[in-house]
């Protein structure tokens, strides 16, 4: 995408004098008008929205009556001091890092794994890929529960077979580490095409006679990847990361729909939590100000790659 | 030797991503006798249509399927009418703040949705417009709108600007020019843009989780689903065969759209 971007960006636009320029001069302003309207309406304001309420004295009975007073930092007070939150904190970390490392090692071994492949067998694998991404969230939330079903699922009887006898009628969604863990496998499971396929796409723009030059000076196939293929997509998998990074921080229908933040709360990560506290305790006040500190910790996360972007695509 | 392990690990890969859809579809057609077995069979060897029989009968499938498709529908042509003109301005004309406008747009495509799932409810709750199917219309097309500008400025750059101004020149109007020339050429990139922001709206689930409460005649499909337990019990046949039917309509979009899938053109665009 960023590549793309930057080269289109990169063309000459074209401004045409044909009319007088007074008159074009509001031209692009009506163009982008309805676009940024729509922006304001439904990003910046509700963005701005959360920020006053996190701020604001705002329950249960503010909501119907409306009207809310002002409360500084009390909630930010709230939610920093008490334990959960930092419990919610790391566990949010975990969650990114489990999710990102295996989601990017399984993308890069099955990229590197394609262009060695017969052409009918990476048309399979390609065609598996793009089957998986098209799989909608929720289609694959109830695969997910089914294949681990405890009684009737695949995955019991598969493990059973293989000897593990322990795993006879386990109950996978009763425990939070099993939660947690299908959780991981069901979004890196949905998350890998997206990431082999990008990948991939760039491998294929790597000059054949650089792995040939490599390999004439003695590389091996572990130095070939750090000396050549690493550095020239460097990029690619730094864009990549950061996109992954970003939604799986943000995760919430996968989490949701499975487990709404439970067992005993062991999946719930930030978003999941700032929306329970909000909809269950009617904790509005305290729910924004950790979807607000939610969002300054992921620009926290992602500062560097944002910065890149900014630089690249600004133009 | 490293031929065979290479693709061995191939069909590993093949097996990992395939299985699951595999899996629900085959159970989808079984009848219920061979689902509640102790072992499983990994073939329909009675299939039958049955469960997409209940799955279909269910109450409320043909409601929830309607406003499914008219939300996503109105979402992406709101998006489309636009954007059409913001990737236009960003495209071909030089202004004043045009910079700000496309970071405007990149952080709103990286934007963290789900933290503003709180402010969007109560914004809804005090415009009197939650458990309305066009509160849920207008959410998704501005989720949907970042990728669709971003992606139609790509189409329109891609089109010379020479034949425009050859239009320009022959004493067609701006508007007209954009209309005979451009447009046309950019129906396969309008096209493949509004089904990309299809799959994006038809898949999300949680603005409708969060915003369609009370009534059961405002839900969208991913909510149904999402409650299968509430409707099918332990049915896993017709939960099974809910799930495809609803898979079915993305399924079709991204076989139509394959070409494009694999140049990878659409890159960090779509995303559940």
């Amino acid at each position: 995408m960023a590549r793309t971007l930057a080269r289109t960006a990169a063309r000459p636009a074209l401004v045409i004098e044909a009319r007088p320029r007074r008159k074009g001069a509001l031209w692009p302003y009506l163009l982008v008008g309805p676009a940024v309207a729509g922006f304001a309406c439904l990003l910046v304001y509700p963005l701005a929205r959360s920020i006053v309420i996190s701020f604001q004295h705002f329950r249960l009975g503010e909501l119907i009556r409306g009207g809310a007073d002002f409360a500084g930092l009390a909630n930010y007070a709230e939610a920093l001091g008490g334990p959960e939150f930092w419990a919610v904190v790391r566990r949010t970390f975990l969650w990114t890092a489990a999710n990102v490392v295996v989601i990017m090692v399984i993308a890069t071994a099955v990229a590197l794994m394609l262009p060695r492949l017969g052409r009918r067998m990476r048309l399979a694998v390609m065609s598996g890929m793009v089957l998986t991404w098209a799989t909608p969230v929720l289609a694959a939330t109830t695969i997910f529960q089914w294949l681990f079903q405890s009684r009737l699922g695949v995955v019991n009887w598969l493990l059973v077979r293989l000897g593990f006898d322990s795993f006879r009628d386990y109950t996978w969604f009763a425990d939070g580490g099993a939660t947690f863990a299908i959780l991981v496998a069901l979004v890196v499971w949905q998350s890998v095409p997206f990431a082999v396929l990008t990948l991939y796409a760039g491998l294929t723009t790597i000059p054949g006679e650089l792995y040939e030059a490599a390999r004439i000076d003695g590389a091996g196939p572990w130095q070939v990847f750090g000396r050549v293929t690493f550095p020239i997509l460097r990029p690619l998998f730094g864009l990549i990361t950061s996109l992954e990074v970003i939604w799986v921080f943000t995760c919430f229908a996968q989490i949701w729909a499975i487990s709404k933040g439970g067992p005993g709360g062991a999946t719930a990560t930030l978003p999941v939590y700032a929306f329970q506290i909000a909809q269950s305790l009617h904790r509005y006040d305290l729910g924004s100000a950790v979807s607000t500190l939610t969002v300054l910790m992921l620009l926290a996360v992602l500062v560097v790659h944002l910065r890149r972007m900014f630089r690249e695509e600004g133009a | 030797m490293k031929r065979v392990a290479l693709n061995l690990a191939a069909l590993g890969v093949l097996a990992v991503s395939v299985f699951p859809v595999y899996w629900m579809v085959i159970t989808a057609f079984k009848p219920t006798v061979d689902i509640l077995t102790e072992t499983p069979a990994f073939w329909p060897a009675r299939p039958t249509l049955d469960h997409f029989a209940t799955a279909v009968r269910a109450a409320g499938f043909w409601t929830f399927w309607r406003n499914s498709l008219a939300v996503t529908v109105s979402a992406v042509l709101l998006a489309l009418v636009v954007a059409l003109p913001a990737a236009f301005a960003v495209a071909r004309l030089r202004w004043s703040g045009r910079r700000g406008f496309v970071l405007m747009v990149f952080v709103a495509q990286t934007a963290p949705w789900s933290a503003l799932l709180v402010p969007v409810y109560i914004i809804a709750r005090d415009a009197d417009m939650l458990d309305r199917l066009p509160t849920l219309t207008l959410v998704y097309f501005v989720t949907t709108l970042p990728f669709t500008i971003v992606t139609l400025r790509g189409f329109i750059a891609a089109v010379p600007p020479e034949l425009e101004e050859a239009a320009l020149m022959d004493g067609c109007g701006r508007t007209e020019a954009f209309r005979r020339v451009v447009l046309p050429l950019l129906a396969p990139g309008l096209m493949s843009t509004s089904l990309f922001g299809f799959i994006t709206a038809w898949n999300e689930f949680a603005f409708a989780n969060a915003l369609m409460i009370k009534d059961q005649g405002d839900r969208t499909l991913p909510i149904w689903l999402s409650g299968f337990s509430n409707v099918f019990g332990t049915d896993w046949g017709a939960t099974m065969a809910a799930a495809t039917l609803f898979m079915l309509p993305v399924l079709l979009v991204f076989l139509v759209l394959q070409r494009r899938v694999s140049s990878g053109m659409i890159a960090g665009a779509v995303k559940g």
